[in-house]
């Protein structure tokens, strides 16, 4: 008890540190979020606590952590570890404070604005905290309270440029700091933007990321979404992405996972417009001691509208990944289509995975799949590339990548798409496999 | 007939697998050149005896010998097997999700060119020759590019089984009941790749149930295989024989086995 209290001392004192110099615009809000968190603090009750019922929050919760600090990085050194293209809008923020932009020379109607600034125009800022609802979510109030810095991006109806806008979140491993990234997305009736996120941490002990990114889909918008989780061993990472699609929109998300320390992404998408639909994918790899925890929820509110979740996990060593991925369809939503998969491939005999799947149906006429799967790499199919004189470990890379590949191979960005089979996959740890 | 004259040859081989024993003793020396067929009865044990043969993992051996080469490959792994030559098309070909056919052609070339000490494929000239063999197995343009087998139907299969013989060109070729499942077009192209394969240096054994493969590709022994014993061995005429009167007829004059 001594320890929790002077826990939470260091947070009020740095919520006041930062209210001295956080502008106006979010002092309300914070303020609030800041009472929640005093009020129900981490969520680390291991009874009766579904939401984190396989990932155990204590280790992040007993860590006194400062704030990071701004220390400005060559952004060379960044670019070899993020993906990154000339032709991309790149907005580098270094332990949660915004650094540069770095693009070729590029115009777009597109506006980006940043959370820090005092003088931003009330419809900028008016959305912020729209869509996150923390009331009954520890690590979302905290990010809320302490939120700082962190784009807000307002894309105009009708732009349909094909930009890319990628933001690149690195932490620098300073031990036991804590940053709070903040993304908000807009897109006005009929527009199209593709935004990539990244969370990067170099290594250090127990440095902790807990985002908040809230994404509106307009009418007839689509946004193109990719999280990419590139965390070290040593890092904790809470993240959440909270989505609002309009009529006729569509929200297509690809997420990338590198394991960590402890590994949370919380995607909550509320399908709210007839005739919108959602199409989450995602891909994780997890080894050693790692936990990666994704938690996924589509609502489906009105009828006419399709989600697809399909997730894959590769685990090795004393690893362990949870996929909980429930769709909700409600009574009015009505011809509802929604499949939803995760598969596993296990590559030790140590690692484990909870994978669960789960669908509430109010609505009687909707078409409605799911399932799980977790397999080790199969011996046959190993046999059959040796006879070819393929050795073993060639035999589990192919497999391996293949197994990836269903995923990476739909990234629609090119330069993303070979960023990640070369780096991102060629980071899988080497292993050895037997049969 | 010395050893320097035969490519592989199978000694008293006994193998067992969880415990039961399937090949009971098999002797067979195939030379350079020469096409064998292996029939039998359903379970008599011609696939294990060809997957024994490529290494495949998962059964015993006894005792008994398999000497390729003049030296014995027992103790070889299935991956230095097939760098060494040895090649099996599958009776039942594996899918593989998300492995795309280029890339697994390309890995298994340059694996064994590597183990034969020359230099990975130019892209260029192993496209060129992936071109070629897909032509001569007269396989759809877009397979090439899709996952290894998935998806394709049973004939595609072994079509490409096919094609991998004539593109990885190895000494011996262990085809396991290939021209099971086919329609008449694909045995003759699965039949022509094969002939284009043989030549003096290279052997083929062929494990089969039919006649109608032999009609293509002639054998100069065949070997009737019950209970994992080569009860009888002859010329090409043994097949058709044995098509006549079935496999009751050799098992009743089991005894007089005749080996080449
Ligand atoms: N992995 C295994 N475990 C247990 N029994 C096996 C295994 N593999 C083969 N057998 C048994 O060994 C025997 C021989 O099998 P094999 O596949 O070699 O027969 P086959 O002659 O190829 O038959 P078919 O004509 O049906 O292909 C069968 O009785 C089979 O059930
Ligand atoms: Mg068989």
């Amino acid at each position: 008890m001594q320890k929790a209290s002077s826990l939470l001392n260091k947070y009020e004192e740095d919520f006041d540190n930062l209210s001295s110099i956080n502008p106006g615009w979010s002092s309300d809000l914070r303020n609030k979020a800041m009472d929640t968190f005093r009020e129900i603090g981490f969520p680390v009750r291991r009874k009766g606590n579904e939401k984190w019922k396989y990932t155990n929050a204590r280790p992040i919760a007993d860590v006194e952590y400062s704030s990071g600090k701004f220390e400005k990085m060559d952004s060379n050194d960044i670019k070899l570890i993020a993906p990154w293209h000339e032709s991309w809008i790149n907005l580098l923020f270094v332990n949660g404070h915004y650094q540069e932009t770095f693009s070729g020379s590029l115009s777009t109607n597109i506006q980006i604005s940043n959370m820090a600034s005092n003088d931003l125009a009330e419809n900028l800022t008016s959305n912020v905290g729209g869509i996150m609802d923390y009331s009954d979510d520890g690590f979302a109030a905290l990010n809320t309270a302490f939120m700082s810095d962190g784009p807000i991006i307002t894309v105009p109806e009708g732009e349909n440029s094909g930009i890319v806008i990628n933001l690149i979140f690195f932490n620098q491993g300073l031990s036991d700091t804590v940053n709070y990234p903040r993304v908000l997305i807009t897109t006005g009736g009929n527009s199209i933007v593709s935004v990539i996120e990244n969370y990067v941490g170099g290594s250090g002990d127990q440095t902790f990321t807990n985002s908040v990114s809230e994404i509106y889909v307009g009418e007839d918008a689509t946004v193109n979404h990719y999280r990419l989780m590139n965390e070290t061993d040593d890092t904790y990472d809470v993240g959440y992405g909270r989505v609002r699609i309009d009529t006729n929109g569509a929200f297509n998300s690809r997420s990338f996972f590198r394991g960590c320390g402890i590994g949370r992404y919380d995607l909550n998408v509320s399908i709210e417009g007839e005739n919108a639909s959602c199409d989450l994918q995602g891909l994780y790899f997890t080894n050693g001691a790692q936990h990666m925890d994704n938690f996924i929820n589509i609502d489906h509110v009105r009828p006419n509208c399709q989600s697809n979740l399909f997730y894959k996990g590769i685990l090795a060593g004393r690893s362990r990944a949870v996929f909980g991925g429930t769709v909700l369809v409600r009574k009015e939503a009505q011809k509802t289509n929604s499949v939803q998969s995760d598969k596993n491939l296990i590559l030790s005999p140590h690692a484990e995975v909870d994978s669960k799947p789960a669908l509430f149906i109010y609505a009687d006429d909707v078409k409605c799949a799911h399932g799980a799967t977790a397999g080790n790499i199969d011996a046959d199919t190993v046999f059959y590339m040796r006879s070819r004189g393929i050795d073993l470990e060639a035999a589990s890379r192919l497999i391996i990548y293949g197994f990836a590949g269903e995923i990476i191979d739909k990234v629609e960005i090119p330069e993303l798409r070979s960023y990640l089979g070369e780096s991102f996959l060629s980071s899988l740890p080497s292993h050895r496999f037997e049969f | 007939m010395s050893n320097s004259q035969k490519l592989i040859e199978i000694k008293d081989l006994h193998v067992s697998v969880a415990e039961t024993e399937i090949l009971k003793g098999i002797n067979l020396s195939i030379g350079f050149g020469e096409v064998h067929a292996i029939m039998g009865p359903n379970g008599s044990g011609k696939s294990t005896l060809a997957n024994v043969i490529a290494g495949r993992p998962g059964y015993s051996v006894i005792s008994g010998d398999i000497v390729y080469k003049g030296s014995s490959i027992l103790e070889v792994l299935p991956e230095i097997r097939a760098r060494a030559g040895i090649f099996l098309a599958f009776q039942y070909p594996v899918e593989l999700p998300g492995v795309r056919t280029w890339q697994f052609l390309k890995s298994a070339i340059d694996a064994i060119r590597n183990e034969n000490g020359q230099e990975e494929l130019k892209i260029r000239d192993f496209d060129k020759l992936l071109e070629e063999k897909r032509k001569l197995m007269e396989m759809d343009p877009d397979l090439v590019r899709r996952s290894v087998n998935e998806g394709y139907s049973g004939g595609e299969k072994k079509r490409n089984e096919i094609l991998q013989l004539a593109l990885l060109d190895p000494t011996l070729a262990l085809l396991d009941e290939t021209d099971s499942g086919l329609d008449i077009d694909a045995l003759r192209i699965v039949s022509h790749g094969v002939n284009i394969f043989k030549s003096p240096e290279k052997s083929v054994l062929i494990v089969t149930h039919y006649q109608r493969i032999l009609d293509y590709i002639t054998p100069d022994y065949v070997h009737v295989l019950v209970d994992g014993k080569i009860v009888r061995s002859g010329g090409s005429s043994l097949a058709m024989e044995l098509e006549e009167k079935g496999y009751d007829w050799v098992k009743d004059v089991v005894g007089e086995e005749v080996n080449p």
